[in-house]
C-alpha cells in the first residue's frame, strides 16, 4: 500500500491529525513560551514574536493553543476510550447473554438517549465537582449509549454464526465467546465509529468548556480559550476564532480519515457491513 | 383499514411519550442526587454549623426519603409550580415563561428558514446527483457537522455586527420591543442555528429521496412511460414524505437543544442561557426544572415525528 493511493482528502486529514497529535504530545518542547506565562500586551496582533498574537491577559496565543491541544485531545481520547470499553462490553454481553440483562440494558439506553446529551450533561454537572475526572466520566458514560447500540446490533448478527455455535458446543464460556469470537469480527465497524465518537467528544468537551462548565482555569482547552477571548470579538479582535478554528480543523481532519477508513473496510467486504 | 386503528396507534404513541417523560423526570431527579451533599449545604456553604443545616433541611423537607421528595417535586410541576431558585429565591415558573417564549421564537425563526431551504437543497442534490452541486453540498455538510457552534456564531458577529454593523452584536430582546425589531435582533443567532442544522437535514432529505428513487416501483413507472414530473408527484413524493417529515422533526428537536450554546454566544435572554447560568451557580431546582422542560420539548417533537410518519405512510399502520 503506497502513499500515492491514499485519496488527497484523507492524506490532508492524516497529516493534520498527526500534526495535532505531535502538538499534544510534545507541547512543552514545541511551545515558544511557558504555559500561562504573560509575555506581552493584551490582545496584541499577530507578529514575528507572537505568531498568533496574544490573548485576553497577554499570554502567547500559539503557546496556549499548543497546550490546549494537549488538554483537549487528552480528555477526548480518555472519554472515547471509556465510552468504547463500556459500550462495547455491555453491548456484546447484552447480545450474547440476552434475556433480562439485554432488556434492562436496552431500555436504560433508550431512556438515556431520549434526553439530549448536552442537557443531561448539564444537569449532572450541576452537582458534580468540576474536575477532569468528572468530565471524562460524564462524557464517556453518556456517549457509551451510542457505542452500546452499535455493538449490540453488530454482535446480534455475529452471535448466530456457525463458528460461535461451534465454540459454544466445544464448551467455551460467555467471556471466551465475547472476547475471542465476537470482538475480532466486530472490530471493523467499531473502528470506523471510533473516529466519529472522538470528534463528538472533542465538540462536546469544547461546548462544555465554552459554557464555563468544562475544564476550569488556569488550565484551558480550546473551548475554554474561546470563552476567555470572546469579549474581544465586539472590538473586532478575532483571537477567540483561532482556538475555534483549531477545533474545527481537528474535527474535519479526523472526519476525513474516518471516512477513508470506512470506505476501505467496507469495500474489502464488498458493501456496507 | 378504518380510522379507529389509526387513532388507536396515535393514542398508543402519546401514552408511550407520557410514560417516557415520566421515566425521564425520574432520571433527571436522580441525576442531581448522585452526590452526598444536598441543597441545604449548597445554600449555606461549607462553613455552616450543623444546627443551621438541620434547621434548613427541616424547612425544605430534605429529611424525607428521596422518593417522597421526587413525588412532591413532580406534583408541584404538574400544578405549574416549578419551585423557587436557590440563588435569588425567585419563583422559577415566572422567571421562565418569558424566556421560554424567547427561545421558542428564536427556534421558530431558524426553522422557518432552514426547513424549506434544506428540502430544496436536498432535492437539488438528488436532481444533479454526483454533479458539482451535489459535491458542493456534501462538502458543506462535512464542514458544518465539524464546525463548533461558536465558530459559526463568532464569525457571524465579527463580520456582520462588528465589521459591517448590519446587526447588533448581542441579541438583547425585551418585552416592549416591536416584532420587526425583535426579528432584527434574532437574525444572527437564527442564521447560526440554521447553519448548524441545515447540513444534516439536507443530507437526510437527499438520502430519503434517493432511496425512494431507486425502488422498483419507480423503475416500473419509468418503464410504463410516465413522465418524470408525474413519477415524482404520484410515486416518489408520497413515499419520501414520511422520512422527510421525520428528519425535519428530529432537527427541530435538535434546534431546541442547539439553542443552548447559540444563546450564550449571542447573549440572548432565553432558556438555554438561564440553564447555563444556574448550572454554574449549582442552583439545582432551576437546573431540574429547565432540564425537564428541554427534555419534554425534545420528546414531544420526537413523538410528533412518529405520529406524522404513521399518518403519512400507511405501511406503518400495521405493526408487524
Amino acid at each position: 500500500m503506497s502513499i500515492a493511493r491514499i485519496p488527497i482528502g484523507a492524506l490532508i486529514g492524516l497529516i493534520l491529525t498527526a500534526m495535532f497529535l505531535i502538538m499534544a504530545i510534545f507541547a512543552p518542547w514545541l511551545a515558544p513560551f511557558g504555559n500561562g506565562e504573560i509575555v506581552g500586551e493584551v490582545w496584541a496582533p499577530m507578529s514575528a514574536a507572537h505568531w498568533l498574537g496574544t490573548d485576553n491577559i497577554g499570554r502567547d496565543l500559539l503557546t496556549r493553543i499548543i497546550f490546549g491541544a494537549r488538554t483537549t485531545i487528552f480528555i477526548a481520547v480518555l472519554a472515547t476510550a471509556l465510552s468504547f470499553t463500556l459500550g462495547s462490553v455491555l453491548g456484546f454481553t447484552a447480545a450474547v447473554v440476552g434475556g433480562w440483562f439485554d432488556t434492562i440494558m436496552s431500555r436504560l439506553v433508550d431512556l438515556l438517549m431520549s434526553i439530549p446529551t448536552l442537557i443531561f450533561g448539564l444537569v449532572v454537572l450541576s452537582v458534580l465537582p468540576s474536575t477532569m475526572l468528572t468530565l471524562i466520566m460524564v462524557m464517556g458514560i453518556l456517549d457509551s449509549t451510542r457505542v452500546y447500540r452499535l455493538s449490540r446490533a453488530v454482535a446480534v448478527d455475529i452471535n448466530v454464526m456457525d463458528f460461535v455455535e461451534a465454540a459454544r458446543l466445544r464448551g467455551e464460556g460467555t467471556i471466551w465467546v465475547i472476547f475471542r469470537e465476537i470482538l475480532p469480527n466486530a472490530l471493523s465497524p467499531l473502528i470506523s465509529e471510533l473516529g466519529l465518537r472522538f470528534i463528538y467528544a472533542v465538540l462536546f468537551l469544547s461546548a462544555l468548556s465554552f459554557l464555563g462548565l468544562g475544564v476550569q482555569p488556569p488550565n484551558a482547552d480550546w473551548g475554554g480559550m474561546v470563552k476567555e477571548n470572546k469579549d474581544g470579538i465586539v472590538f473586532g479582535i478575532g483571537a477567540a476564532l483561532i482556538p475555534a478554528a483549531a477545533i474545527a480543523a481537528l474535527a474535519i481532519s479526523v472526519n476525513l480519515v474516518a471516512d477513508w477508513v470506512l470506505n476501505r473496510t467496507t469495500s474489502l467486504k464488498g458493501g456496507r457491513g | 383499514m378504518g380510522g379507529a386503528t389509526v387513532l388507536k396507534l396515535i393514542a398508543q404513541r402519546i401514552a408511550l411519550g407520557v410514560l417516557l417523560l415520566l421515566a425521564v423526570s425520574v432520571l433527571i431527579f436522580a441525576g442531581t442526587q448522585i452526590l452526598p451533599g444536598d441543597v441545604a449545604q449548597s445554600i449555606l456553604g461549607q462553613a455552616a454549623t450543623p444546627q443551621a443545616l438541620e434547621n434548613l433541611r427541616r424547612e425544605l423537607g430534605l429529611n424525607d426519603p428521596a422518593y417522597i421528595r421526587y413525588f412532591r417535586w413532580l406534583f408541584g410541576i404538574l400544578q405549574g409550580d416549578l419551585g423557587t431558585a436557590l440563588s435569588n429565591n425567585r419563583d422559577i415558573a415566572s422567571a421562565l415563561s418569558g424566556r421560554l417564549a424567547n427561545t421558542l421564537f428564536l427556534a421558530a425563526c431558524a426553522a422557518v428558514v432552514s426547513v424549506p431551504l434544506a428540502i430544496l437543497l436536498g432535492l437539488l442534490a438528488v436532481r444533479y446527483r454526483n454533479g458539482i452541486i451535489d459535491k458542493a453540498i456534501s462538502g458543506f455538510a462535512l464542514a458544518s457537522t465539524s464546525l463548533p457552534e461558536f465558530f459559526i456564531g463568532y464569525l457571524l458577529i465579527l463580520v456582520f455586527a462588528v465589521k459591517l454593523q448590519w446587526f447588533p452584536a448581542s441579541s438583547t430582546v425585551y418585552d416592549s420591543m416591536g416584532f420587526l425589531q425583535r426579528l432584527q435582533a434574532v437574525v444572527l443567532p437564527a442564521s447560526a442555528l440554521t447553519l448548524v442544522v441545515l447540513a444534516h437535514m439536507m443530507r437526510m432529505t437527499r438520502a430519503a429521496v434517493l432511496n425512494v428513487m431507486q425502488s422498483a416501483y419507480i423503475e416500473t413507472a419509468e418503464l410504463k412511460g410516465l413522465g418524470p414530473l408525474k413519477i415524482i408527484r404520484r410515486h416518489a413524493f408520497p413515499n419520501a414524505i414520511a422520512p422527510i417529515i421525520n428528519v425535519v422533526m428530529l432537527n427541530l428537536a435538535f434546534l431546541v437543544v442547539g439553542v443552548v450554546v447559540v444563546e450564550v454566544i449571542f447573549v440572548y435572554p432565553g432558556m438555554g442561557q438561564y440553564l447555563v447560568d444556574h448550572v454554574s451557580k449549582r442552583d439545582v431546582p432551576v437546573v431540574q426544572a429547565v432540564g425537564l422542560i428541554f427534555a419534554a420539548v425534545y420528546i414531544t417533537l420526537n413523538m410528533v415525528a412518529d405520529i406524522a410518519a404513521i399518518l403519512a405512510n400507511p405501511r406503518l399502520r400495521h405493526p408487524k
